[in-house]
This record gives structure tokens, sequence and C-alpha cells, in this order.
């Protein structure tokens, strides 16, 4: 556990960058903080492993004032990954992730044994470990800096805006990859971050931050986007917060009606005969869906002859059967016939739903909840502050 | 010139060119070595702390002074403290006036090679728990070496030239055939000698360019083998997840 006790960072220039904190992040948890530019995350961040000294007041690891623990012996069991990885380039891959268990005296065998370890862990091949960082691309050297803050196996990582260097589709992939090791790791982690998405996809618990440093609400995702305490939260949280709210309502039971599909490579009569609104769906041979086919066009091109993969329509995203209201919504909105694809565990298929049917369920989950679902009309409802 | 250098007695003669040649090295190599163990740990510190710049400043005003006039200058200071047998009371100037000079651009170029270093770096080597010590020795040395090399290199080009002035004094180096050939108009002989310090400079630069490619990293230098850049998996771990669709 972390905690802040009403912890001050004033600049010598006169800038107050963070204004009596009073923070707790809890143990095994990933607490996110967020907030404009500015705000004082990064301050606030590295005041815990004492990169920068607080001004006043004290934070707390588990029982130990950090203010009394010698800093070089407080940061080396603290993991630390920053924004461009900061990887040492006159190092390999795996001499940079065996760095601290080297500072440690831990035996070097066994440290790369466990570095080579580490990388699979984070998704690296393991004939990456003799490369150098000038070898990798910014995704694999993010990885490369996750791998090494967990060498030493802190109990907890500080993490500054550690993906926000990738393109969109890595980001997603290292923040997937990120949540599935801290399923396994339980670290009591805290999370900078400026992207209020980012906040929300990761953070058991995230905390708002203002400029000046004031703590503006500290909440789970879902309560903050359902609940926020004040018109800047609102701001902040932005405008599709009540869709977004839907990825954190399981979607249950949906009505899934049977869809009658065809195999890939089979007959464009079946096909024919199988659509339903001018669309069928195509599954390959383990009943997998692969795409969709328009079928009033089929005509036109080809008559006769098998259905093939390069005709389909891939638009549709799919929603499992545990999905939430936001992925099953979606996956209606998506699918070229107005049906969303619903999925079992093994992706193969189970039926589709409409749009309107997942509605259905927002309304009637909103009506079972209590207090109301996105009681939102204090406040927090002015959209007009929306960053 | 050729005929002289070809005369193989002018080579291995008492105070021939293998003799001066020795002496001109160690002349320029102690000068080298003193520089380097004052100019580089001074000069890892001021990158380090990023303060202190201003010796780099006085040491590169020091450059700007005319080294005979430097030389006479310290030999008359010192010659009246200096008692005792031998060349000391012309080497101590020597050695100072070559010092002086290989000190700059040794200084100026660690300092701005350890400036160079990617403030990421130093923050992630610090925030790991590296001591000051260990982030100056583990990582700031070893990404400054390229630049350290340039101004170790440069250094020495200037000495091995400068070098020359301990004939001035009296003493040996290839500076000898340089001034002994000029008052006695045996142009051949002093060409010869300006010729071979030229060599010698040039030798000496290889020999530095060698060690360089040994200590400097791959990962700083660049160089990596061919193989790992062409032809084989690296786009493995980053490429886009298959989308799910249907
Ligand atoms: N070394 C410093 N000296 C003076 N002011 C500073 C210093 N570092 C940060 N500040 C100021 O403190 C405030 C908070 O900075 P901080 O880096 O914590 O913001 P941040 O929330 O991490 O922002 P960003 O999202 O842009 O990274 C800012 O106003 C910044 O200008
Ligand atoms: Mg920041």
């Amino acid at each position: 556990m972390i905690r802040f006790e009403s912890v001050s960072k004033k600049y010598p220039d006169g800038t107050l960058a963070v204004d009596r904190l009073e923070l707790v992040a809890p143990s095994g948890e990933i607490t996110v903080l967020v907030g404009p530019s500015g705000c004082g995350k990064t301050t606030s961040l590295r005041m815990i492993n004492r990169m920068i000294e607080p001004t006043s007041g004290r934070i707390w690891l588990d029982d130990r004032d950090t203010a009394t623990v010698p800093t070089h012996e407080l940061r080396r069991g603290i993991g630390y990954v920053i924004q461009h990885a900061g990887l040492f380039p006159h190092r390999t891959v795996v001499d940079n992730i065996t760095t601290v268990p080297e500072l440690l005296g831990t035996d070097k065998k066994q440290a790369r044994r466990r570095a080579l370890e580490l990388m699979e862990r984070v998704g690296l091949p393991a004939h990456f470990a003799k490369r150098y960082p000038a070898q990798l691309s910014g995704g694999q050297q993010q990885r490369v800096g996750v791998a090494r803050a967990l060498a030493a196996d802190p109990p907890v990582m500080l993490m500054d805006e550690p993906f926000s260097a990738v393109d969109p589709v890595v980001r997603a992939q290292l923040q997937n990859e990120f949540l599935r090791l801290q399923g396994e790791l339980g670290k009591t982690i805290v999370f900078v971050t400026h992207d209020i998405d980012e906040a929300i996809k990761l953070g058991d618990r995230v905390a708002v931050l203002q400029v000046g440093g004031h703590l503006a609400q500290l909440a789970p995702p879902a309560e903050l986007l359902s609940d926020p305490a004040d018109t800047f939260v609102a701001g902040f949280v932005g405008r599709d917060r009540g869709y977004r709210a839907l990825g954190f309502a399981e979607a249950g039971l949906l009505p899934v009606r049977k869809e009658h599909a065809v195999r890939l490579g089979s007959g464009r009569g079946e096909a024919h005969d199988a659509a339903e609104d001018g669309w069928v769906l195509v599954t390959d041979a383990e009943d997998r869906p692969q795409g969709w086919l328009r079928t009033d066009r089929l005509a036109e091109a080809e008559p006769t002859g098998p259905v093939t993969a390069p005709e389909l329509n891939l638009g549709g995203t799919l929603a499992s059967e545990t999905a939430t209201l936001r992925e099953a919504l979606d996956s209606a909105l998506s699918s070229p016939s107005g049906r969303g694809v619903i999925v079992d565990g093994a992706g193969r298929l189970l039926g589709t739903v409409t749009a309107s049917e997942v509605l259905t369920r927002i309304e009637q989950q909103r009506a079972a909840a209590d207090p109301p679902f996105t009681g939102d009309v204090g406040p927090g409802g002015a959209e007009s502050e929306a960053s | 010139m050729i005929a002289w250098l070809n005369d193989p007695g002018n080579w291995t003669a008492p105070g021939g060119i293998f003799d001066q040649l020795w002496s001109h090295l160690q002349y320029a190599l102690i000068a080298l070595v003193v520089a380097a163990a004052l100019a580089l740990p001074v000069g890892l510190l001021i990158g380090h702390a990023g303060r202190g710049r201003w010796l780099v400043t006085v040491a590169n005003a020091v450059r700007a002074l005319p080294v005979v006039g430097l030389l006479i200058l310290l030999y008359v200071m010192l010659a009246p403290h200096i008692h005792g047998r031998g060349d000391t009371v012309y080497l101590l100037p020597t050695e100072i006036v070559l010092i002086l000079l290989a000190i700059p651009p040794i200084l100026a170029s660690t300092v701005a090679g350890v400036e160079n270093v990617d403030p990421a770096v130093r923050d992630a080597a610090a925030g790991m728990g590296m001591r000051g010590g260990q982030v100056v020795r583990r990582v700031e040395l070893p990404n400054a070496l390229p630049l350290v090399f340039s101004g170790v290199r440069s250094a020495t080009l200037q000495v091995i030239a400068t070098a020359t002035v301990a004939a001035y004094l009296g003493l040996g180096g290839l500076g000898r055939f340089v001034y002994d050939g000029q008052a006695s108009q045996n142009f051949a002989e002093r060409d010869a000698g300006a010729l071979l310090v030229a060599l010698l400079a040039v030798a000496a630069d290889l020999v530095l360019a060698l060690a360089q490619r040994y200590t400097v990293s791959r990962g700083v230098s660049g160089r990596f083998p061919r193989r790992t850049l062409v032809g084989d998996p690296v786009a493995t771990a980053d490429a886009p997840p298959s989308t799910h669709t249907a």
C-alpha cells in the first residue's frame, strides 16, 4: 500500500505542482493518476521513489515512511517504467533487464535465467536477448522497460505514461498484455497517464487530478463515469461517458437468436436460401464466424460455385457470451446485417442480437439498478466544459 | 629527404631516428596520460553534476597561449627551483605545456559526451537505484565514450605535433631533426623530421581508432552485425493483433 499524507511539492521557482495530496494506492491494485497536462501527475509519481523530494507531507510504503529509507535502497525495491523506456543504449536487452538484480548482487546466472523468463512473459522472443535497444521498435523497447522493472520482483511498480509513445494498435496490445501480466503478478501499481480512456481501461481505481495537484475524484472507473464528483471531472471524463460506462456492465444473458449460417466453400444456392434480409453469416468448419456475405449481389458476380473468403464483409465485431453491454452493442452496430454476432468462449457461433435488443437489455438493467445507473443530472450533466 | 630517410645510419645511430621516435613517443605519452587522468574524471563530474562548466572555458582559454612563449616562461619560472641531475629542468616545462594543450579537448568532449546522454536514460538509472558513482561508471561513461575518444584523439594529434618543441629546450624527440636540420641548413633532415612527426601522429590515431572500436559498445556505435537487421522476424512482437471480425 502506498499512502500520501498531505503531500505538497513546491518547485524552487514557486510552482505549486502538488497541493496537500491525500491518496491511498491499495496493495495489489492498479491506481491510475490521470489529469490534464501539468496537473502534477509525474511530480506525484516521482515523489514515491523520491526522484523528487516532497516539500511537505509524508509518503508511506506500507508501514515505512519513505523519507527514512536511503534513496537507492528505496528505489531498488520499486519498479520504475518511463515514457520512452529509458533503456541503456550500451547494454543488450538481457543486460538491461538484469540491471537491478546486478545492483542487488544477485547471482549472475540466476539473474539471466529470470531475465529470459521475463522476456517471454512480456512477449519478447528469446533471440532478442542479445540485441541492443537501437535494434528494437518503440513497442519492443517498452516491453523491455517493463521486464527490467520487474526483474527484481519488486512489490511496487511506478509507471509514467509507459504506453503513450507507441502507435494506437501497439498501445492497445501492450495495455491488454499489461492487464494479463498484472492478473498473474498482482503488483501494487501507480500508473500515470493523461489519457482518460487508458485510465478507465487499466485502473482498478482512478485518481483524477486537477491543475495545481488537487485530487478531484478517486473512484473505480465505473463510478467515475456514472457519478463524476464535479464539473471538472465530468468534463475530463468526456462526452461519451454514458456509452463508455456500458463497458463496465456485463450484458448477462442476451436474447440470442439462432442464425442460419453457411460454411465457407458451400454452394451459392445454399447461401441464398439461408440469407435473411440479404445477408448470410459464413463460418469456418469449426463454426467460427468468418464474415458476412451479401446474397443479393451473388448472382451478378458469379452465379455458381462455392462461397469464398475474399467475398466476405469483415466489418462486424464479435461479442462473446460474457461480453459487456458495450461490446454487445458494438457487435450489433458494426455488423453490416444489423445483427450482432455472439460467440462462445472458443469463438464458435451462438447466435445474433440486434441493437434494439441490446438497448432493451440496457433499459432493463437501468430500471433494476438502485440508485439509477446514470442518474447524472447534477453539475456533472453539463457538457459545455467537456474537453 | 628520401635519401636521408633511406640511410640506415640515420635510423640506428645513437640519437638517430629510432631513439628520437622513442623519446618523442614518451613525451607525448606522459602528457596524454596525465592530461587524461585529470580531464576525464573532472569532465565526468562536470557532466554528471551539470555544474562547473566554467572550467571548460578556462581550459580552452589556456590553449590560446603561444606554445613557445609559454615554454620559455615556464622554464624561467621553474628552473631556479629544480636542482639535481638530468633533464628534469627541461622536461617539466615541456610536459606542462603538452598537458595544458591536451586537457581542453579531452575535458570539453567528456563533458559534452555526458551531457549528450539521453535524460530518460539517466533518469531510469537513478530511478532504478543506482548511486551517483554507479550512474557515472555504468551509464554515463559508456555512453559518452565515442565523444571521449574523439577528444583523446584530437589531443593526441596535438600533443604529438607539439612535442617537437622539446627539442627547443635541448631535449630529444623528432623535433631534434627539425631544429638541427634548420640550424645546419640540412633541409632533407628537417623535412624528414616533420614527415616522421606526421606519420607518428597518424599511426597513433589508428591505434586509438582500433581501441575505440573495441571499447565502445555496439549499441552506442551502431555497428550491428548485418543478420540481425535483415531477414529475421523483427516485427513479430508488435505485429497487429488479428482483428475479430465476422
Ligand atoms: N523541475 C521543475 N521546476 C519547476 N516547475 C516544474 C518542474 N517540474 C515540473 N514543474 C511544474 O510542475 C507542474 C506539474 O508538473 P508535472 O510534470 O508533474 O505534470 P504532469 O501532470 O506530469 O504533466 P504531463 O501530463 O504534461 O506530463 C507543471 O506546472 C510544471 O510546469
Ligand atoms: Mg508527466
